[in-house]
């Protein structure tokens, strides 16, 4: 009975977590927005689980466990990456571009 | 089956043998000159011995069918099952006999005219390379076997060609013979290809079976495949067209134009024909042609010899003619007489390349003593000779009466029965008379023209110079002996053909029954009466008669004066002496637009455009610009990609979800 709900939040944080990811520059702003696209999907997975049983919610932890290794690599990418440039702005990370 | 006829795979295997020994010797010991001649002349005579046996245990059987030795598989794809096998019947053994002895006597000549060459090893080597593949060529059971023989004699012609390839004009000339020869072999190929096609076999003995039902007796299929064959047959027996290489040809050593260019392997056409009379026999329209062809260029060859001065090209041109009777014969469906008469030809025409040989030998050895820089094989600088080489003299006196047609020599009976044969069809199909007319002024001009090699030669006064004259000696009797021989079987040659009208017993026509009964029967038969024979007979000898004599009375050797100061011709003799300048049409029609051609379009635009600019720079470029066009995608930009990567889930998804709506 409150699938429907929950499945309109989780999309629109899905939605947000596109959007930032999409329009910010800053890269700690843009981790975040990555996180918050994760536990829409967390969300997603707990309210489907009361009615396809208890994989969803296993499931959730795996996540879980997954983010919490992502946020420390990431973090520790930004911190490198902070130190070589000074910045953390998305702008400034072209190294890939040819020329 | 007797166990002689069984040893066919060796006369082949023995040239072949002499081939490797000699070819060895040519690289470890080049002068090695004894050894190199008695490898050379001793295979072959070996090779003459094994067919004469072969030829008797033959001869005691005679058998309807050919017998048929198959060595191993050669090509099995599918419904083509090709074995490569050697077929003995009478025809082959014919060709057997005068390959091997006609080949064994050049051979001997050889030892005595290469003597001072330093390539003498190399040359016996591909003599006896040529006298295999030509065996193969008699032998072969089926057409592919023969077709190897064919391509074979055509490589070792080229080769003997351009034997003094370091100079400019020999190099060509071979080139001319092979490329010619690559034309009419195009012709034999798309016939294989043709036979196969309608008759599902290529053995010789199956198609022969099959051809009557499989195939329209007159229709397009034979038709289209025998013309095809005989264009092949121009090709390597030099006829009207492709007969331009054979003058050229005469500038390999003297005695491979007598083996190569006289005696066998320009006949190699005409057997080939013989071979398949059944075939002819069924295409009237393609037995027209050839008979028709042949008679042209009998008669149109006859006319370039009148005028020719250099002593070889005379008989070269006379050789097309020659051919060109066999294919008048062969056309008309009287094999036996074509056969006949390229028998008696290799005797009489090997005799006298082997004799102008000597005459050129010992001019050229005058000229040396001497250190006198002048033609050798020039008629005007000789003259006289008679009293210089007595014997070569007397024999080819009697090889220009045997080619002219003088009874009772040689080519009196043969050419003598190609003319009747041909008068014999013309008595029902009135075509054959103008072949018959053509045929007869033909020999009129061979009589002249052979006078005329003759006197200007060997009668009057001698033109080689007073201090060279006094070396103009006889060859040795290496080389002399071999014509003696062949001056006996341009003689008597005649016998194994004499017809019933002087009380012969026409061996040769009965011998060859069993090959050419098939083909005959399709034939319109006809008979003409003993009379008629008669008249023909006299008309013949009346010809030749006042060739000889008209040559006789007309021609001056006194008048003559030395190749370096001769007079510029005009007139008709001088389209007479430029060949009727069919070289330079050829040039002018053929060749020069081809070089042209091949040079302005295929070169500069196809490949130099098309392909090297177009297709491979093209290609490159192409990539080139593709990458130019798509850099802009990669910006480095993170966010780009991420949009990227979002829109295309967003479209996957889009797809995803109509999809399971639908």
């Amino acid at each position: 009975m409150l699938l429907t709900p929950a499945l309109a939040i989780s999309a629109v944080l899905f939605t947000l977590g596109v959007a930032g990811v999409l329009f910010r520059r800053n890269a700690i702003v843009i981790f975040m927005c990555v996180e918050l696209m994760l536990n829409a999907v967390n969300l997603t997975f707990v309210a489907l689980a009361q009615q396809l049983g208890v994989g969803g919610q296993v499931f959730v932890f795996f996540v879980m466990a997954v983010a919490a290794a992502e946020a420390a690599v990431g973090l520790a990418i930004i911190l490198a990456v902070y130190r070589h440039k000074q910045s953390v702005s998305l702008q400034n990370m072209n190294l890939l571009k040819d020329g | 089956m007797d166990t002689t006829v069984q040893l066919i795979w060796l006369p082949p295997a023995l040239a072949l043998l002499g081939f490797v020994l000699n070819g060895t010797l040519a690289f470890v010991r080049p002068t090695a000159k004894t050894l190199v001649s008695i490898i050379g002349a001793g295979v072959l005579l070996a090779a003459f011995g094994v067919s004469v046996a072969i030829f008797s245990a033959f001869a005691g059987l005679h058998p309807d069918a050919p017998l048929v030795f198959r060595y191993w598989s050669w090509i099995p794809v599918g419904t083509l099952q090709l074995d490569f096998a050697f077929q003995v019947d009478q025809l082959a053994l014919v060709m057997l006999m005068v390959v091997t002895g006609v080949g064994s006597l050049i051979h001997l000549f050889s030892i005595g005219y290469m003597k001072e060459d330093p390539g003498y090893a190399r040359y016996f080597a591909y003599l006896n390379l040529f006298v295999f593949f030509m065996l193969v060529l008699v032998l072969g059971a089926n057409f592919p076997v023969m077709f190897v023989g064919w391509e074979g004699v055509g490589l070792c012609s080229y080769l003997l060609i351009g034997f003094w390839f370091s100079e400019q004009a020999n190099a060509d000339a071979g080139r001319k013979a092979f490329i010619m020869n690559r034309i009419g072999d195009f012709g034999f190929m798309v016939a294989m290809f043709l036979i196969f096609w309608s008759t599902g076999s290529l053995d010789f003995e199956t198609v022969f079976s099959t051809a009557p039902t499989a195939l329209l007796a007159g229709g397009g299929a034979i038709t289209a495949i025998t013309l095809f064959l005989f264009l092949g047959c121009t090709g390597k027996s030099a006829q009207i067209p492709l007969y331009t290489w054979l003058p050229d040809a005469m500038a390999g050593p003297t005695p491979v134009s007598a083996l190569i260019h006289a005696a066998t392997m320009v006949t190699a056409g005409v057997y080939l024909v013989a071979r398949c009379n059944l075939l002819f026999a069924m295409a009237p329209i393609s037995s027209a042609v050839v008979a028709g062809v042949g008679a042209l260029t009998a008669l149109f060859a006859a006319s370039i010899a009148l005028k020719q001065w250099d002593i070889k090209r005379v008989l070269a041109y006379s050789t097309i003619s020659q051919l060109g009777y066999m294919f008048v014969g062969v056309g008309t469906g009287a094999i036996t007489a074509g056969v006949f008469h390229l028998v008696t030809h290799a005797f009489f025409k090997a005799l006298l390349f082997l004799g102008s040989g000597s005459v050129i030998v010992a001019m050229h050895r005058a000229y040396h003593h001497t250190h006198i820089h002048e033609d050798a094989q020039d008629m005007r600088n000789m003259g006289g000779l008679r009293r210089h080489l007595p014997w070569t003299w007397a024999l080819m006196w009697i090889a220009t009466l045997a080619i002219a047609g003088i009874p009772p020599l040689s080519g009196f009976f043969s050419k003598d029965e190609i003319l009747a044969a041909a008068f014999g069809r013309g008595t029902a199909q009135p075509l054959w008379l103008v072949f018959w007319g053509l045929g007869l002024v033909a020999a009129l001009l061979t009589a002249f023209y052979m006078t005329r090699l003759m006197l200007y030669t060997f009668h009057g006064p001698n033109r080689t110079g007073d201090h060279a004259r006094e070396h103009l000696h006889e060859a040795p009797w290496i080389m002399t002996g071999p014509l003696l021989l062949l001056g006996v079987l341009s003689a008597a040659g005649g016998v194994i053909n004499i017809p019933e009208l002087y009380h012969g017993n026409a061996w040769l026509h009965h011998w060859l029954e069993p090959v050419t009964a098939r083909g005959a029967a399709l034939l319109p038969q006809t008979h003409l009466s003993h009379g008629t024979e008669w008249v023909l007979v006299g008309v013949a000898v009346a010809v030749a008669l006042t060739g000889i004599v008209g040559a006789w009375r007309l021609l001056k050797p006194e008048a003559l004066v030395p190749a370096s100061r001769a007079p510029e011709e005009h007139g008709f003799a001088r389209i007479l002496r430029s060949k009727w300048y069919v070289d330079e049409i050829y040039d002018a029609l053929i060749v020069r637009p081809l070089v042209w051609f091949s040079r302005e379009v295929l070169w500069k635009q196809v490949d130099q455009r098309a392909i090297d600019s177009g297709a491979v720079n093209g290609a490159a470029r192409g990539a080139r610009a593709l990458g130019w066009a798509n850099r802009w995608l990669q910006t480095g930009q993170v966010g780009v990609y991420v949009a990227a990567f979002v829109v295309g889930v967003l479209l996957l998804l889009w797809r995803a979800i109509g999809r399971g709506g639908s």
